[in-house]
């Protein structure tokens, strides 16, 4: 009741007299940086106590890391990076408060536990906030937490919601707060029923938790509750497994489609081309240092500027490699193998030593990072704009191949090449692009691998191993074999992996792929006619 | 870290790598041309190419700094100290083969290397054989003994049971999943720590076990798994022995589907500040790794450390790890412990090696025990924005590390002694004599 009362009368003084609060709070604030973590979390329960709005910039602060403490006076400020000092502002006020030297002030560290307290706090405190996004965040943060405490305020907003998605999360959140109490059974058998409906993995948990300690009529209905969640989720859970097949699968295209170019239209063993992979994400860590240089802002483009300095980079080394190497080596597979792997191991150290053997950090752009609910299905963006880019370069290899001059000369050389030099095609000089055009793609493969992977020397070697097998798989010289043999071994592999776990599974699809090729030796999509024996 | 070959990984390219290894490699021959007799040659056998490049180029360096800070001293016994490096190039009997030319032909007093069990286990009988000596700096998964290797890393007892009694103490947690890459260190940790669980009372359907290959980088249905696994209405926490290729991509996959650490932590044994150095940090803070060293530890001795270690690499960003710290324990060992024995014989290094106490640097001292481990106390620390680690518990006094594991049946008999008269690396308590299982 007490606290009811303090809620109403601080929404009420917000408005009013924001600062008149601030003067009792300020001795709460400086409890923050007392120096050990059961201090603080006191701090934090003492200022969710007074219940008063102005707290919650100064715990957001907290929260972000933001607050200090002045070593000169003990005082708790808020210390953002300017320059080579901090500028300090007041966490109640948010006045500024002049700069500091970097070793004048000291962090206020949290923990695991403490980070708790501070979303059950923030959640409990901003269930009022004027903006409907953060009302539900609110919700959504003391259905995590099941803080007995949030409930009074819980029950006052409630009565206040007009947003149906809020109030759903904030009966949600009751829901499970009463769960977790000790509510008469009524109220729980209700809570139970709700969260029934909200049907996905949090839900079950709590379910579940009702269900080992509850009365028995919240147990019964629990346990029933629980067997309708887990039947939805585990039809969710086979629409998950297809999501994450194809996302793999679109891995695996990715890494193959350049191997596509150069081993299957070119015929050329290249077991450097997980190299051309590792130069693009290393092309794509450079552009990312250019863009943190010079331009933080732009950061988010960083991503789209390296596709084209990658493809262009990767393809540079491939023409090289192929006027250096490789164009001495035709219709000799097994030299070009051997002159290949060495190539790919001196590529590595090169590698190696001009950037470090450590792994290089390649940051995500905000619209790669994060993921997003559908159903009862969680799809992460940097894999769904993987697949779409994946698709994307299929398509215009495709084209490139098939509408372009440039295409038909790579056909007309790969099927037939004293007609073709006869013709008047450079067939010397389209060897060299078209190996080149396969490299770039790699280069291109790098750029969206490094936003899932290690950027290291040893990026490539995880690849090529998978390029080969569906590039062989699919048929040697078909691209649409590659896409099939990408998306299907993709596919098998992360349906395999929940029952004979991630190990078993890849043994498993290797032997699938060996007992294929006994039958097939051709791959599923063979080239028939003259072009087979060119 | 990694811990063992890199054959058994299926399309990967590393059986092929393995074969090719031979072929081609890049054996950087650094020794200096051997001058005169008045040098204590001491050896470095770290990969310097191949994929464990990434982890052991580091130590190489720290060594060379190691040494040319003790020559600045004056040396040892008078006489200067010559490091020999050779490159092993990630190649398991190319291993051998250079500890055997380090031994032999370069007849260096010791030698301080290797970082998977695999190599070390390769070398061994070559140190056996010669009666060299041999400075591991790794957590590894014990189970063994040598009376001539001295294990500077953590025994599983002085990384994984700790972290896991934090866990149960402070976090509450009650379910547990033991994710590891399949090989030995994985393995033989995790069978520990389940039956370790088991005997506090944790039912086996609380645990849930995990292998992947090596470099995996696919983890979206197993994050996926954990957190089902974590919706049971129980605390649940990760105990992660994933070897460091395969980390990235595991903790990246975490952060997207937002598994934080104050839902389900992740508890690491193989993730250092070099490994977090290549990954955006921010969606991991709070996750937890349980080391014997962090580079934030606040210590005069530690901030002297990385200021030397930073200006030798000459880069201000260079970041400092635990096996880095088992080397600085280890050499100082050495160095006193011949000073002690007033010379580079094998024998009377090894005899004076046991009981040799030197200062570490989390601002104590670390002593040689008796079974060649060392007392060591244990950190846990919490991940930070910065890519460093904050230090959230230690244990109050040293532990003792324990070479054969209590928990395992084949091993709970045993113990090591190499103080004469025992001089037994696994002594059965229950039948008295020397050479029970195990080794």
């Amino acid at each position: 009741m007490h606290r009811a009362f303090c809620w109403l009368l601080a929404a009420f003084l917000a408005l009013a007299a924001p600062t008149a609060f601030a003067a009792d709070l300020a001795p709460l604030v400086r409890g923050l940086g007392a120096g050990n973590y059961a201090e603080t979390e006191k701090a934090i329960a003492g200022l969710a106590e007074t219940g008063d709005p102005a707290v919650v910039p100064v715990i957001e602060a907290l929260q972000a890391g933001d607050l200090h403490v002045r070593k000169s006076d003990g005082a708790v400020v808020v210390a953002k990076r300017a320059g080579n000092g901090y500028a300090l502002t007041d966490p109640l006020t948010g006045g500024a408060i002049g700069e500091a030297d970097r070793n004048a002030v000291e962090k206020i560290r949290i923990n695991n536990a403490l980070r708790r307290t501070i979303s059950a706090t923030l959640g409990a405190l901003t269930l009022m906030s004027p903006d409907a996004g953060t009302r539900r965040q609110a919700a959504e943060a003391v259905f995590k937490s099941r803080d007995a405490n949030a409930l009074d305020a819980l029950n006052t907003a409630l009565a206040k919601e007009s947003d149906e998605r809020v109030r759903r999360a904030m009966t949600q959140a009751r829901a499970s707060v009463l769960l977790a109490g000790d509510a008469p059974d009524a109220d729980k058998v209700a809570a139970v029923a709700v969260l029934q409906e909200r049907g996905d993995q949090d839900a079950r948990a709590l379910l579940n938790g009702a269900a080992n300690t509850g009365s028995d009529a919240v147990k019964d209905a629990a346990t029933k509750a629980i067997a309708s969640v887990e039947q939805r989720l585990a039809l969710w859970g086979a629409a998950q497994n297809l999501w994450y097949g194809l996302s793999l699968g679109s891995v695996l295209l990715l890494a193959a489609i350049g191997l596509a170019v150069t081993f299957g239209v070119m015929g050329v063993i290249n077991m450097a081309h997980g190299e051309m992979v590792m130069i693009g994400a290393y092309a794509t860590f450079l552009v990312q240092e250019a863009f943190r240089q010079w331009a933080p802002g732009l950061f988010d483009l960083s991503i789209l500027v390296a596709l084209p300095v990658a493809f262009l980079v990767s393809g540079a080394v491939g023409v090289a490699i192929e006027r250096s190497v490789i164009r001495w080596l035709y219709g000799r597979p097994l030299e070009t193998l051997l002159a290949t792997w060495g190539l790919s191991l001196a590529l590595q150290q090169a590698v190696r030593s001009i950037f470090g053997p450590t792994n290089r950090e390649v940051g995500a752009p905000s619209w790669m990072s994060g993921a997003f609910e559908l159903g009862g299905l969680t799809i992460t963006y940097g894999r769904l704009w993987i697949v779409v880019f994946a698709f994307l370069v299929f398509g215009a290899l495709l084209v490139a191949l098939r509408k372009t001059w440039f295409g038909l000369s790579i056909r007309a050389v790969t099927q037939n090449r004293s007609m073709a030099n006869a013709m008047g095609v450079r067939t010397a000089r389209v060897d060299a692009l078209t190996f080149g055009l396969g490299s770039g793609i790699a280069g291109l493969a790098g750029v969206a691998l490094s936003q899932i992977d290690n950027v290291s020397p040893n990026l490539g070697q995880g690849y090529i191993i998978d390029s080969f097998m569906v590039v062989v798989f699919g048929g040697v010289g078909n691209l649409w074999g590659t896409l099939v043999g990408a998306l299907a071994l993709g596919g098998v592999n992360k349906f395999l992996e929940p029952y004979a776990g991630a190990v078993l599974g890849k043994i498993l699809v290797l032997i699938f792929i060996i007992l294929f090729i006994q039958r097939r030796p051709r791959g599923l999509f063979a080239l028939k006619g003259r072009a087979v024996e060119a | 870290m990694f811990k063992s070959g890199f054959t058994s990984g299926f399309g990967t390219g590393r059986t092929l790598a393995a074969a090719a290894g031979l072929a081609v490699t890049f054996a950087a021959g650094f020794a200096a041309p051997a001058s005169a007799q008045d040098t204590i040659k001491v050896g470095i056998l770290h990969s310097l190419s191949g994929t464990m490049a990434i982890s052991e180029t580091t130590l190489k360096d720290v060594m060379l700094m190691l040494i040319e800070e003790q020559n600045k001293k004056g040396g040892v016994l008078g006489k200067k100290l010559e490091p020999v490096v050779v490159d092993p190039a990630s190649n398991w009997p190319l291993f051998a083969e250079k500890a055997r030319e380090l031994v032999s032909k370069d007849k260096v007093a010791a030698v301080f290397g290797c970082w998977t069990s695999v190599s070390r286990k390769s070398v061994l009988p070559v140190f056996e054989e010669l009666n060299s000596i041999l400075f591991y700096p790794v957590q590894y998964e014990g189970e063994e003994s040598s009376r001539n290797v001295f294990y500077t890393g953590a025994a599983p007892n002085q990384q994984a049971i700790p972290a896991v009694d934090y866990l149960a103490a402070t976090e509450g947690v009650q379910r547990w999943v033991l994710a590891g890459t399949d090989y030995v260190y994985p393995r033989t940790t995790n069978k520990i720590l389940e039956t370790y669980l088991k005997s506090k009372g944790v039912k086996s359907e609380d645990i849930m076990i995990n292998y992947t290959p090596f470099g995996h980088s696919d983890w979206q249905n197993i994050v996926a798994d954990i957190k089902k696994f974590g919706s049971a209405g129980k605390k649940t926490a990760v105990v992660s022995t994933i070897n460091g290729d395969a980390n990235v991509p595991f903790y990246k996959e975490l952060g997207n589907q937002g598994v934080k650490a104050q839902d389900i932590p992740v508890v690491a044994f193989s993730v250092g500040e070099e490994e977090l150095a290549g990954i955006d940090t921010k969606p991991l803070v709070g996750h937890l790794a349980a080391w014997n060293y962090f580079m934030s530890v606040d210590t005069p001795e530690n901030s002297d450390f990385i200021k030397k270690w930073q200006a030798y690499t000459k880069n201000d960003k260079r970041v400092t790890n635990d096996p880095m710290e088992a080397h600085y324990i280890g050499f100082n060992m050495w160095v006193k412990a011949v000073e002690k024995a007033g010379t580079t014989d094998s024998n009377a290094v090894i005899d004076s090696l046991v009981g040799v106490s030197v200062p570490n640097l989390t601002g104590g001292y670390s002593a040689m025990l008796p079974n060649h481990h060392i007392t060591k106390p244990v950190l846990i620390g919490e991940v930070q924005e910065n890519g460093q680690f904050e230090t959230v518990s230690k244990t109050p006094g040293l532990v003792v590390g324990d070479e054969w594991s209590d928990f395992l049946p084949d091993s709970k008999d045993l113990i090591s002694d190499w103080r004469a008269p025992m001089s037994c690396g696994n002594f059965n308590v229950k039948t008295g004599k020397c050479g029970g299982k195990g080794s």
